[in-house]
């Protein structure tokens, strides 16, 4: 029986980047404030310091920021037709947990979408026409526009004293930079980390090729940098321990060190961590949510009434949690009605392996998780779709981010996997070989998509959440066209050999590929064919309001933290400005 | 393969050593240890030192494994990663070690995973099903190899020729070789990620000693700072004693 607590004004669900900047804004309102983290508290001291945090094993092997799947898992199948089965090791994506959630153990990519990858469906038709759209894809636009996130964007930059170099100032383009970017008003915070020397060769290879290659903006401080909460970074080492890492140098944005700690200043907001929740209970209506049921670490049941809901846990804690609460319609594959579950879309990882001569040395253990040169001359909606029979692009980029050996000792094809053949060729190998990668769109259908499954129930006994996802043809092109791509690039740049396979094969759960999870609970402007409004509110429950990937509805070939921060800041300006003002509704279905 | 004689005569020693260090554990640590240690053997360690020859390194002791099973991870990861001229081999740096004391921890015990029935076999792509831990795993795998081994050569892996050794884990990689009760391919693999955890993680998970491996591919250890070499070694080797953990409290 759960012990029923005093009740509170707002209940967050998970403290990673969204929750964490919510809670941040929202604690200076004076509210009462509940943040349940499943994970335990974490702090860079303790939790992140050097040495011990430099430990491929524990944390790069054995996960220890991930999910553990014992407690809660999801299951999976290629296509609705087939029995969908429990993920009972982590492979495909590496969901974080704990106080700062992922924000601990990104790799700091931290993009601005662009005008386009808000706006696909009109975007594409526009130029287009309707007919170029797949009947069985999912194409949706954003609600709202990249003009109105855009200073949700430069805060969220500023509070992660992000790296990089503007390509479109004010509609100024400047070479260097990003010239495909969307119009920013201001500068990086910071400047562009420092090149290693497989990034020079990208560069110059891309220019020789006649594309504009920049710096990716990185969140990974280039110098010791104070942000405007009074928060300081100090300067990244590119000590190549960093994806899957926290960071001890606080040079890695997180929400550990910024917005949390500014949230627990104020005496009314409280975290709850190694705290499960189970379920938003609703009134007999099913209009509004009255409280949230969750476990503490013991495992005993409490009930905290709240006034106000936010689901700020990752993609598939907030899908979970609103299909098991019974908040919106579920989505039905079989009739292709219903919001909750739709829209679920994915990242396509692509690229080369480039092996250079003997004696060429790229120092590859020299990096950070977001150093990079990139390209966007195939990415958003530069590629001509009509011509190329695709709907979306890749991003394409050399970086240097770890030369860890349990999961860095490459060697070329025709090697063995073991053996002494195989370690001479670890040892000839090592320094010579770098890749040129590509991160791809990957559009929403209707065959892909998020249910509860009737059989699997998780350790608290719910019925887990059922992922049913497949590559589609629309995808294969995309990425095919991109590998052509990274092959040029690398050969340009001298490589003496570029390894790459076509790859047609089913998306598979085993191998990791990126936490770049999206849908779900999309927002839009149609209540029909999205989970949320446009101010991330609940259609069916009006004091529930879902914050993070899950809210986007198909996902673009960048990663979605950025969009993710400034989503996060403009649901707090929306909560402090409109709905706390007058609770209810923001939009009319 | 003047090497063979040398090698095989080394490790049967070595196997009959471990037997006896097993018997000795069982008569001597048990009924101290009490019945809650029986299958994790701690407490190995101390109850029975095994004093080192002479400028020779101390025998491994297990946590986890019985005679048999050690004989047959050392004669393993022997031939996967051998000793020659191009580095040292997995044997040699404690792979042995690593491997048994991850098989003992929360990872080996499958603290993680979601082990809950129905189990069914799915599609490749579903990815593992099975109901066994990774200790479970490679336990049962070591039965069963062992078992297949003996039909046709009559002795355990471990007493092979290092021949016979590199064709009996061939037969494994290429799913040649049926097992009884363990999917071939995700033994062999398993198998073969721990070697390489082993070989290459830092060495305070007991393999990769003296941090030989990173110095062989010539990987710098965990304590670099390189905000003022990235670009200065530029296309140049750096070179720099590897730094581990330990070396960094």
């Amino acid at each position: 029986m759960a012990t029923k607590l005093k009740p509170v004004d707002i209940a967050i669900v998970g403290l990673g980047w969204a929750g964490g900047i919510v809670a941040k804004e929202l604690a200076s309102t004076g509210l009462k404030i509940v943040a349940f983290e499943r994970g335990a508290p974490r702090a860079t001291n303790p939790d992140f310091m050097a040495p011990q945090v430099h430990d491929e094993l524990r944390y790069s092997r054995r996960h220890e920021l991930i999910q553990n799947l014992r407690k809660e898992t999801l299951t999976f199948r290629n296509e609705p037709s087939q029995l969908a089965l429990p993920m009972r090791t982590l492979g495909s994506f590496l969901p974080g947990e704990g106080v700062g959630g992922a924000g601990t153990h990104w790799s700091g990519l931290h993009w601005r979408w662009t005008e386009w990858e808000h706006k696909m469906y009109s975007g594409t038709v526009e130029r287009y026409g309707k007919s170029i759209i797949p009947k069985d894809m999912h194409l949706q636009d954003w609600p709202i526009g990249y003009e109105e996130l855009e200073p949700y964007y430069d805060k969220f930059e500023k509070v992660c004293g992000t790296s990089g170099k503007a390509g479109n100032l004010q509609g100024r383009k400047i070479e260097g930079g990003n010239i495909f970017e969307a119009p920013r008003a201001n500068e990086y915070p910071n400047p562009p980390l420092t090149q290693s020397h497989n990034m020079v060769l990208f560069e110059q290879a891309a220019k020789n090729l006649g594309y504009h290659p920049f710096p990716v903006p990185a969140s990974n401080a280039s110098r010791a940098y104070v942000n405007p909460d009074g928060v300081a970074l100090g300067q990244c080492h590119y000590c190549g321990f960093c994806t899957a890492y926290g960071c001890e140098a606080n040079a890695k944005g997180s929400p550990h060190f910024t917005v949390i700690p500014l949230a627990f200043k104020n005496p009314n907001f409280e975290a709850r961590t190694n705290s499960y929740v189970m379920k938003i209970n609703l009134d007999s209506k099913r209009k509004r949510a009255v409280s949230v049921t969750y476990l503490d670490a013991g495992g005993r049941e409490f009930e905290q009434p709240a006034e106000l809901v936010i689901l700020a846990a990752y993609v598939f804690g907030n899908v979970h949690l609103m299909l098991h609460s019974g908040i919106g319609k579920p989505f039905d594959y079989a009739s292709n009605t219903g919001v909750v579950g739709r829209n679920y879309a994915y990242q396509s990882m692509g690229g080369v392996a480039a092996l250079f001569p003997q004696g060429t040395y790229f120092n590859p253990f020299m990096g950070s998780g977001a150093l990079g040169t990139w390209i966007d001359d195939f990415n958003s909606d530069r590629p001509d779709f009509a011509k190329l029979g695709f709907i979306g692009g890749a991003g394409i980029s050399s970086g240097s981010n770890s030369g860890a050996p349990i999961s860095r000792h490459p060697v070329p094809p025709g090697t063995p996997r073991w053996g002494s053949a195989w370690k001479k060729a670890i040892v000839e190998t090592y320094h010579r070989m770098t890749a040129v990668g590509s991160q791809g769109s990957v559009m929403s259908y209707r065959q892909n998509f998020l249910d509860l499954d009737p059989t699997y129930k998780d350790s608290f006994g719910r019925p887990m959440l059922r992922l049913t996802f497949d590559w589609q043809e629309n995808e294969f092109k995309q990425m095919e066209y991109a590998r052509g791509i990274c092959m040029a690039i690398a050969k340009e740049m001298g490589a003496e050999q570029v390894l790459s396979r076509r790859d047609r094969g089913r998306y598979s759960i085993v191998p990791y590929q990126t936490t770049h999870n999206t849908g779900g609970t999309a927002f839009g402007d149609d209540p029909h064919t999205s989970a949320l409004n446009k101010y991330l509110q609940s259609w069916d429950v009006s004091n529930v309001f879902v914050v993070g990937s899950s809210a986007f509805p198909q996902n673009a070939g960048r990663n979605p933290t950025g969009p993710v921060g400034a989503l996060a800041y403009r649901l707090a300006d929306t909560l402090k400005d409109q709905y706390l003002k007058r609770p209810g509704r923001l939009v009319d279905a | 393969m003047s090497d063979d004689s040398n090698s095989d005569s080394r490790n049967m020693n070595r196997r009959a050593l471990l037997k006896l260090v097993s018997a000795g554990a069982a008569t001597t640590v048990l009924p101290i240890a009490g019945a809650a240690a029986a299958d994790s053997m701690q407490g190995m360690h101390h109850a029975m030192p095994t004093p080192p020859a002479p400028g020779e390194e101390p025998a491994p002791v297990y946590e986890f494994f019985n005679g048999d099973e050690a004989a047959f991870i050392e004669a393993a990861v022997d031939t996967l990663i051998p000793s020659d001229e191009v580095g040292p081999g997995a044997l040699e740096l404690g792979v042995a070690t690593f491997i048994d004391r991850q098989l003992n921890s929360g990872y080996g015990r499958g603290d993680r995973m979601y082990l809950q029935g129905p189990f069914i076999e799915g599609t490749p792509q579903q990815g593992y099903q099975l109901r066994m831990t990774p200790s479970e795993l490679i336990r049962n795998g070591i039965l069963d190899v062992n078992a297949k081994v003996r039909e046709k050569y009559k002795v355990p892996f471990d007493a092979l020729s290092n021949e016979d050794r590199v064709a009996v884990l061939t037969q494994l990689e290429r799913r040649e070789l049926e097992l009884p009760t363990v999917p071939v391919a995700i033994f062999f693999n398993l198998l073969y990620d721990l070697t390489m955890q082993g070989y290459f993680s830092d060495p305070l998970y007991g393999g990769n000693k003296g941090k030989a491996s990173w110095k062989m591919i010539g990987f710098p250890g965990i304590g670099g700072m390189y905000a003022d070499k990235i670009e200065a070694f530029r296309n140049k080797r750096y070179m720099t004693e590897p730094m581990s953990i330990q070396d960094l409290l």
